[in-house]
């Protein structure tokens, strides 16, 4: 009888199966509108086309004009720039939450690519610390190396770096997907919490280290697992899912990734928890 | 009465394999009754067999060659209701009772996907406001 009730209770979530446990969150209050228009691009952002093609040479500019005139051609409807001498300046090609093809002709120096949310992009060179910082959406590809920091905090997209990377890939990300063609360095998918790594080369020490969630994929040696990150099984929804992504990152489409490590959190971390501060006060 | 409110109920139960929730209990969540982390399997990858004419024409439009971003848009809930996180309002955004939702967790999340890009893309979107009121350059 007790169990009847239960059921009684029941929402459509908890009849649907999607939770058994009562958790409390913030709300927006907010409801989707089915008949909303169909409608691709942000409210605002400028309607470009591929192929509209412009140059522009940023070698006498400094970044925050070279990032203004990127604007400028779009709102003139350019939807592919291509920049030529960037020499390793800092910052170029951040905030752009717009559909664009950008293409560098050179290397960029930190944080190249930040917080965008939408462009595809190629680096014909090498990037410095951070690159791609907090990525929304797009796909971000280097053709050489990469710093330290590569891709941290991104949340969404695919960022693809063919040759090797610095320390601490990945740290922090809270989605989307970092494709590495070469090595990664030490603490690589340090305090990862979703997302996914593909590093098709060796990673240093310290993988995964204090990940809450996530997954990474390895192909070659593993120099050491960090706190609480463990090995799991690949499944053949995890190789039909890499060999794709491969071909989208346009490395390693030959790669056998049926011999990948696949490594997760352990969960050990997992304690946070609405009885904790009751305990604490007991233990003090 | 109450038997035939059981009996609709269990003609509509899932398999396990449905089921956003199957994981095992850790002796710490049996202790606390309440699931630590995530309230659905944030790793789940997307079938692209189950992808929506709206979700192709969208990837088309912005040059992807894939769901981008979107592969990690599940259907979650908020307050016992089915809905989608959305990262740009940092909030739960809730699915109508007229949307009827398909049994399983990879067509329910494309759903997700087809709602969510609508309503981040619309000029509802709390964003627009925000922007309009705060925006620097």
């Amino acid at each position: 009888m007790a169990n009847i009730k239960t059921i009684e209770k029941k929402s459509k979530a908890q009849s649907m199966g999607m939770h058994t446990e009562v958790l409390t969150g913030r709300t927006q209050q907010k409801f989707f509108n089915p008949d909303e228009a169909e409608n691709f691009y942000y409210f605002g952002t400028y309607d470009v086309d591929f192929n509209k093609r412009t140059d522009l040479d940023v070698m006498n500019m400094s970044a925050p004009e070279a990032n203004k005139e990127i604007d400028n051609l779009m709102s003139q409807g350019y939807g592919t720039i291509v920049i030529k001498n960037p020499q390793g300046k800092h910052s170029l090609g951040v905030g752009i939450l717009n559909k664009l093809n950008l293409i560098f002709e050179g290397s960029l120096g930190y944080f190249g690519m930040g917080s965008c949310d939408g462009p595809i992009v190629r680096i014909n060179g090498r990037v410095g610390w951070s690159c791609a910082e907090n990525l929304m959406a797009g796909k971000v590809v280097i053709e050489k190396n990469a710093g330290s920091c590569f891709g941290a905090a991104i949340r969404g997209g695919d960022l693809i770096c063919k040759g090797s990377v610095g320390a601490r890939t990945g740290i922090d990300m809270k989605g989307g997907t970092i494709i590495i063609g070469g090595d990664a360095g030490a603490f690589t998918g340090f305090m990862m919490q979703r997302g996914r790594i593909i590093i098709l080369g060796d990673v240093g020490i310290n993988l995964g280290d204090s990940m809450y969630d996530g997954t990474i994929f390895v192909g070659g040696e593993i120099g050491s697992y960090g706190s609480d990150a463990v090995d799991a099984e690949l499944t053949s929804s995890d190789q039909d899912w890499l060999r794709r992504k491969l071909k989208v990152a346009e490395i390693g489409e030959d790669f056998d990734v049926s011999k990948m490590k696949k490594i997760v959190a352990g969960k050990k971390l997992w304690n946070y928890d609405n009885l904790e501060p009751t305990e604490k006060k007991g233990a003090i | 009465m109450p038997k035939k409110k059981t009996k609709k109920i269990k003609s509509k139960g899932k398999s396990k394999k449905d089921k956003l929730s199957t994981f095992k209990e850790t002796a710490r969540e049996k202790l606390i009754g309440q699931h630590i982390g995530y309230r659905y399997d944030v790793n789940l990858l997307p079938d692209y067999k189950k992808i929506t004419p709206f979700l192709k024409k969208y990837i088309e439009a912005m040059g992807w060659d894939d769901l981008n971003w979107l592969e990690d848009v599940h259907m979650g809930y908020e307050e016992d209701r089915p809905a989608v996180f959305c990262r740009n309002a940092n909030g739960w955004v809730t699915i109508p009772k007229s949307i009827k939702l398909p049994n399983n967790q990879q067509d329910r999340d494309m759903i997700a996907r087809e709602l969510l890009v609508k309503f981040q893309m619309s000029p509802k979107h709390p964003l627009v406001d925000l922007k309009k009121a705060y925006l620097k350059f």
